[in-house]
């Protein structure tokens, strides 16, 4: 394995090629057993054979290293001895055709009309399938739940109703598009998705950010994270029946991301983050008036999340429901909230710094039990200590300018990696330029990639009418992993 | 002889049975607007911004009743009956119901057992009809529905125990004509005691927190909704109706056994009794802005400390 160099890029040449043995000894002996390390991205490069990368996050160390190996149309599967990497090999199944030998369970990724699901025997075991329509103003997709009674004995979730191909769309650029396609991978991490593009670009083509803009990022990146987690617990709320804190947080979640709207013209904050920079600059009047607005938001967001904690109603509900053991977290690989509600402590923010965040650190908010109360805790403390953040970056913005010129072509056959930490956990961009300096190959992993497999697993022996609670406790994107 | 309501036990005009239950019909809406009504922003009773009229319910009816039904390809007549005969239950189940000392449209001995078969007759025909559609919600919603009649009814019936059979009395009316005679010191707990278990009862048999939640849009965690999903039309309009008159039969209930201990005239009863059925709605909303719903699991201990409550009263009557 090799690590990356400054700007977390490294010549394609320079990339190790390994025999397959020796590839996945490596990658066993960096990931496996709770080494520490974690596979953030594998993908096969069609150019010149098929050849797998992997990218592998040391998140103790810090760094970024990645390997590589050729391989035919078949190879033995990773997944038994390293079971993190299962969904990335039944996508290389089924985008590149690549057959993983012994892979427990070879199905589909994206194609929402595979219909193999496991069934439960027995008589008294019964089938319920819910979506792809589902109640409410909601992404597609569906989930096939085998119940025994009330209890769920397994959950299936088949997605791809959203495919719309963006990897595919993202090659032959960076053009008038690609910033567009990447703030609509979620929409409602398009700061992130964006912010993890434009790393992308500026890395390869040598790009400077001013620390204005930086600065910028961050707060935007912030907000999304508040107005999200807010938005969620009050929908946690109003999945338990807890009409106060649902009605609270579901303004409070608009006056959030109406904070974004005053920065960039956007709620979402579409046209934010450019290659090189931030589109729009704040005044500071303007900021002032955010940190005031923000302070007085937050102190309603406090109110209205602490009576979640002052009710023990709400608290009957939320605690031993959906719990994920902290080893089936490491197994799978779980990012973002989920994980640190099982008491790991990672955070790309943290652990894999850039920008802002080089300078500033957020404390890593971790909590144990690994259930619905867990993960509502870690959301809370992130929202507050990412509004605090905000406020000291507003209170002291570096002067300067807020876009670097960027005229610059992308340097050629370079691959560059970043993780940016979204609102629900670690965006991973991928990207390989071809000669000419276009992006050959452009891996986008949103944190749903890992995630929606641990709610299957949070399910497990719940009962049916706790989904709702268990899937918005997560509240994965739906179009962030078809893409 | 020649009344229709010759096979009366008890006292009482004409004129007070069919006001007592014109009264059913055309307050129960009223009292469910503002508990119930379909408010736009979804919000508690107490986090209402704006006010919701009292004629909310009665507006959803008229919008409902004035729009066609659609019906499944894979249901049968059962499932077209259903609506219309839940109605028809509840309806004739709220004619025995008194009213401020207005004895109901029908009364004799023994009524009080055929309003609780009454009841679960028109539960089965709603579960019945859920069945009907075949689709995996419904049938859960039943099951949901069988498993928490199962603990509702002998609460039903041990609370009617309570206040009618163990003071020694045989229909309703007659046992409120008799609590007229008693005293705080002698019915006063027995009557809180059954009171207590027909509120519980009235937030479980009308799905509201914290055993269901009507405003849900998931239908993983309904109860009473699941089973009615694919009900449109005039004849959801008949199961709201029917679920209007079986929240004002539980509240004007507790509002009849409480009442006659104040021994006074028939106009501050009938004051009386509204204020009471005010604020027994004002007590539901309350509940509902203040506590999360039960996990699925627990609703059936919730509803059996209604027979609880009941039971106790029961025991008290002997004793007292």
């Amino acid at each position: 394995m090799k690590l990356l160099e400054t700007g977390n890029k490294i010549s394609v040449a320079d990339i190790p090629d390994r025999s397959y043995n020796d590839f996945r000894a490596e990658l066993i002996d960096s990931c496996g057993g709770g080494k520490g390390a974690r596979i953030v991205s594998l993908f096969a490069l069609r150019e010149g054979g098929n050849r797998l990368i992997a990218a592998v996050a040391d998140d103790k160390a810090g760094t970024i290293s990645v390997t590589s190996t050729l391989v035919d149309s078949t190879y033995p599967s990773l997944t038994p001895a390293l079971p993190q990497v299962h969904l990335f090999e039944r996508e290389l199944f089924e985008a590149d055709g690549l057959r993983p030998e012994g892979h427990p369970w070879l199905k589909s990724v994206r194609n929402p009309f595979a219909t193999d699901f496991s069934r439960m025997g027995g008589d008294e075991s019964h089938e319920v399938a819910v979506g792809p329509v589902h109640a409410g103003v909601i992404e597609p997709g569906h989930f096939r739940f085998q119940c025994y009674g009330e209890n769920v004995e397994h959950l299936e979730i088949s997605l791809g109703y959203q495919h719309r191909g963006i990897e595919n769309a993202m090659v032959g650029g960076p053009d008038k598009r690609t910033v567009h396609l990447m703030e609509t991978a979620a929409g409602d991490t398009s700061i992130g998705h964006s912010l993890a593009y434009a790393r992308i670009f500026e890395s390869m083509a040598g790009v400077m950010v001013p620390a204005r803009a930086e600065a910028l990022r961050a707060i935007a990146l912030e907000l999304e994270r508040i107005a999200n987690h807010v938005g969620d617990l009050g929908a946690l709320a109003g999945d338990v029946g807890y009409l106060p804190t649902k009605s609270f947080c579901g303004r409070l979640r608009g006056d959030f991301l109406n904070i974004t709207a005053e920065l960039c013209g956007n709620r979402f904050g579409r046209n934010l983050v450019r290659p090189g920079g931030v589109a729009f600059d704040v005044s500071g009047d303007e900021a002032l008036a955010l940190a005031g607005r923000l302070k007085s938001l937050l102190a309603q967001a406090d109110e209205a999340v602490e009576l979640l904690w002052n009710t023990p109603s709400v608290l009957a509900r939320f605690e031993h429901t959906g719990i994920v053991s902290r080893q089936d977290a490491i197994d799978v690989g779980l990012v973002g909230p989920a994980a640190r509600a099982c008491g790991l402590d990672m955070d790309s923010r943290s652990d894999h710094p850039t920008g802002m965040y080089r300078y500033t650190a957020i404390p890593v908010s971790t909590s144990l039990s690994g259930d619905v109360y867990a993960r509502a805790m870690v959301r809370m403390l992130e929202y507050r200590r990412s509004a605090r953040f905000i406020l000291d970056t507003l209170a002291s913005l570096p002067a300067g300018k807020t876009t670097a010129e960027s005229k610059a072509p992308l340097a050629s056959a370079m691959l560059a990696v970043f993780l940016v930490e979204g609102w629900r956990g670690e965006i991973c961009h991928c990207a390989i330029t071809s000669a000419d300096g276009k992006f050959l190959r452009y891996k986008v992993t949103d944190p749903s990639f890992h995630n929606w497999f641990g709610l299957a697993l949070a399910l497990r022996g719940q009962q049916i009418s706790d989904f709702p609670l268990c899937n918005k406790s997560f509240n994965l994107s739906y179009c962030g992993f078809d893409l | 002889m020649c009344s229709p309501f010759w096979w009366r036990s008890s006292g009482g005009s004409d004129y007070e049975r069919y006001a007592s239950f014109l009264n059913s019909l055309c307050d129960c809406g009223t009292i469910r607007s503002p508990v119930c009504g379909h408010h736009p922003k979804d919000e508690g009773f107490l986090f209402r911004e704006e006010r919701i009229s009292l004629f909310q319910t009665y507006r959803d009816l008229f919008k409902l009743l004035h729009k066609g039904i659609v019906y499944s390809k894979s249901v049968s007549w059962l499932f077209k009956l259903a609506p219309l005969a839940s109605l028809a239950a509840s309806l004739i189940a709220c004619a025995w119901l008194p009213f401020g000392g207005m004895t109901g449209l029908f009364s004799f001995t023994g009524g009080f057992l055929l309003i609780a078969y009454l009841f679960g007759a028109a539960r089965f025909v709603t579960m019945l009809a859920s069945l009907d559609t075949a689709s995996a919600f419904e049938g859960m919603g039943a099951n949901r529905e069988a498993l928490f009649a199962v603990f509702a009814e002998p609460a039903l019936l041990l609370g009617f125990g309570a206040v009618i059979v163990a003071p020694g009395n045989s229909s309703l009316a007659n046992a409120i004509s008799v609590a007229q005679n008693t005293t705080f010191s002698d019915y006063g707990v027995v009557a809180a005691l059954a009171a207590v278990s027909f509120f519980i009862l009235a937030l479980a048999e009308n799905s509201r927190i914290p055993v269901d939640d009507p405003t849900t849009h998931l239908e993983l965690t309904m109860i009473h909704e699941a089973m009615i999903l694919d009900n449109s039309g005039p004849d959801l309009a008949f199961i709201e109706f029917a679920s209007s008159l079986k929240l004002w039969f539980f509240y004007v209930l507790i509002a009849d056994i409480i009442l006659p201990l104040f021994h006074v005239g028939l106009v501050a009863r009938i004051c009386g009794t509204f204020l009471i059925v005010f604020v027994l709605a004002a007590l539901t909303g309350i509940v509902e802005s203040s506590m999360a719903r039960l996990r699925l699991m627990k609703v059936p201990q919730f509803i059996g400390s209604a027979a609880a409550f009941a039971f106790i009263a029961i025991l008290l009557k002997g004793i007292l």
